[in-house]
């Protein structure tokens, strides 16, 4: 394999970005930055799927594709949010998440 | 491949179509017809509903990405009958002053999201069952943030929106380490090359905790409550029947044709989760006042009841699981309706509001009453028969334990249905809900509910259908 960097690497990269993610979308307040986690989870899994495909099974493309999709429906996600995060910026002149709490248990 | 073979996909082709349909009816149509496109809606979704019950040829397109078969147009006609029973049940709320200039974008949405059900149920690759399974979340989000001038509204929407986008990653991390072990999607040579090595195990891991937040089942069921609260109340419908609905079938298939191999694994995993599931949201139901939020948590437990028909892994349970989820639909859609058709008249939702409704609505009550049984599961309605199906289901293979957990669960669902019941019957109001008359699109909703109880209940021909077309592992 050409440069020579082991797969490994890739994954460890991916795992991490992953929970990073996790961890931000549980403890950050601010909605476009819980919004950002999601898309590091994401992207996490884009380095996964290419890592394997280049890696392991470098004769067939089904990673490569499986990553453009998601890259694209992350977007479709991404821009249905940011509509409802103005709308709620308009109704509760706040994206804090403390302070969007109409409904509790 | 000719053109003819495109048939085999008839049933989401005409979806497309009607989207299409209505997206150039909202640029042409003028302004004093605007008022039709409600019942041009119904008429034409009611038409793919009827096209969907014509044989269909079965087989499989784009290389083995989409399959069609007998199981998977059944499972369609039942999805259908309900989103066609929420197009009419939603009428009369959109004929409200606010909602008139949005009317045709509602329909597209939630048409746009039954197209991404069936291509999630006919999926035979990973890539078109996440692409379905996106394309039958991001509009609903879209859908329960309808209400633009209320707050609680946009607050469902968001938090329905974040939570599924991230349940879809946690899903499609564990998709990435399925595909790094076997080195391909495609269901069927999933199913050849899983071993139960302890990655691919933490793959099916991620990949269910993915599903289970999809379907709401007990640690993921966070959202529920909040989201079918704010939502419009149609969209609260939708979502605790048809999206729900959707979210079991494609679990079923994919747990009974992909994961074979670690039959063991998911039994176990299921087992805890459907006891959790029961019990948490029963305990939860109790102590609820909103009866939005009510029928969120009786709908959580009802998810638990239908995991004991994916746990045996038998004919029988996929087949009693699509026969509970069609007796599911009038039922939960009959509840709905009445609380939508009051909430309409008076905007109130809850349950000492409907203290003394059945002397002044009794018509409204008795509908109530047997959609809340046919929950419940007493026995002249259907619903007797699903969870008899289910639980019979569970207990061919053993899972007795489980079983007695869930007969008691019933007990416990039956004491809060039958609040309501009491508060409808027997509480004294100074201040009732007035006798009103509903409009014509709620009685022949509520009309269609009732007669798919009591048929379903008692025409075995439907039962028999459905076991027929349906496979175990």
């Amino acid at each position: 394999m050409s440069a020579g960097i082991p797969v490994q690497y890739f994954l460890i990269l991916a795992t991490v970005m992953f929970f990073a993610g996790v961890y931000g979308f549980l403890t950050r307040r601010n909605l476009i930055t819980i919004l950002m986690s999601v898309e590091l989870i994401l992207n996490s899994v884009n380095i996964n799927f290419l890592a394997f495909n280049r890696y392991l099974y470098p004769h067939k493309m089904e990673g490569m594709f499986f990553s453009i999709f998601v890259i694209a429906v992350a977007a479709c996600e991404a821009a249905v949010a940011i509509a409802i995060i103005i709308n709620i910026y308009r109704r509760f002149t706040t994206i804090n998440v403390e302070d969007v709490n109409e409904m509790k248990f | 491949m000719s053109l003819e073979n495109f048939l085999i996909m008839r049933q989401e082709l005409l979806m497309v179509a009607v989207v299409l349909i209505l997206l150039m009816a909202e640029i042409f149509i003028s302004q004093e017809n605007r008022k039709h496109i409600s019942t041009f809606s119904v008429v034409l979704f009611s038409l793919v509903t009827i096209a969907g019950f014509f044989p269909s040829p079965s087989g499989s397109l784009f290389g083995g990405m989409y399959i069609a078969s007998g199981t998977t147009t059944i499972m369609k006609n039942v999805l259908n009958i309900g989103i066609l029973l929420v197009i009419i049940q939603s009428i009369t709320w959109l004929r409200k002053i606010e909602n008139s200039e949005k009317v045709s974008e509602y329909y597209i949405l939630l048409i746009s999201t039954a197209i991404g059900m069936n291509y999630m149920i006919s999926a035979g690759h990973f890539l078109m069952f996440y692409i379905g399974i996106e394309l039958a979340t991001i509009p609903v989000a879209a859908l329960a943030a309808f209400d633009r001038m209320k707050n609680k509204s946009a607050e469902a929407g968001i938090k329905l929106i974040l939570s599924s986008a991230f349940s879809s990653g946690i899903l499609l991390y564990g998709l990435s380490i399925i595909y790094g072990t076997t080195g391909t999607l495609y269901f069927s040579e999933v199913s050849k090359l899983f071993t139960s090595n302890s990655l691919q195990t933490l793959g099916f891991i991620f990949f269910f905790s993915g599903m289970a937040f999809k379907i709401s089942i007990v640690p993921f069921h966070l959202w529920t409550a909040d989201v079918y609260e704010g939502s419009p109340i149609n969209i609260t419908s939708y979502l605790s029947v048809i999206s729900k609905g959707a979210a079991v079938f494609v679990l079923v298939i994919i747990l009974f044709t992909v994961f074979t191999a670690i039959v063991k694994t998911w039994q176990s995993t299921i087992y805890v989760v459907s006891v959790l599931t029961m019990t948490v949201a029963n305990l939860f139901a109790i102590r609820q006042q909103n009866l939005k939020r009510f029928l969120a948590f009786s709908s959580i437990s009802q998810a638990g009841y239908i995991l004991l028909g994916v746990i045996g892994g038998n004919e029988l349970g996929m087949a009693s699981i699509i026969y509970y989820i069609l007796v599911y639909v009038f039922s939960n859609l009959g509840a709905f309706g009445v609380v939508t058709a009051i909430s309409n008249q008076s905007g109130k939702e809850n349950m000492d509001d409907y203290n003394g409704l059945y002397h002044t609505n009794p018509k409204l009550s008795l509908i109530m009453t047997l959609a809340l049984f046919s929950l419940a599961g007493i026995p002249p309605v259907a619903g007797f028969f699903g969870k008899f199906f289910l639980f019979t289901a569970a207990a061919q293979k053993g899972f007795y334990l489980l079983v007695l957990i869930a007969v008691l669960n019933t007990i416990i669902s039956l004491f809060y249905y039958l609040l309501v019941v009491k508060a409808m019957f027997i509480n004294k109001s100074d201040s009732p809900i007035e006798k009103f008359r509903s409009d014509f699109p709620t009685r022949l909703a509520l009309g269609i509910c009732i007669a798919g109880l009591v048929i379903t209940g008692f025409a075995s021909v439907i039962f028999d259908a459905i076991r027929n077309l349906s496979f175990g592992i």
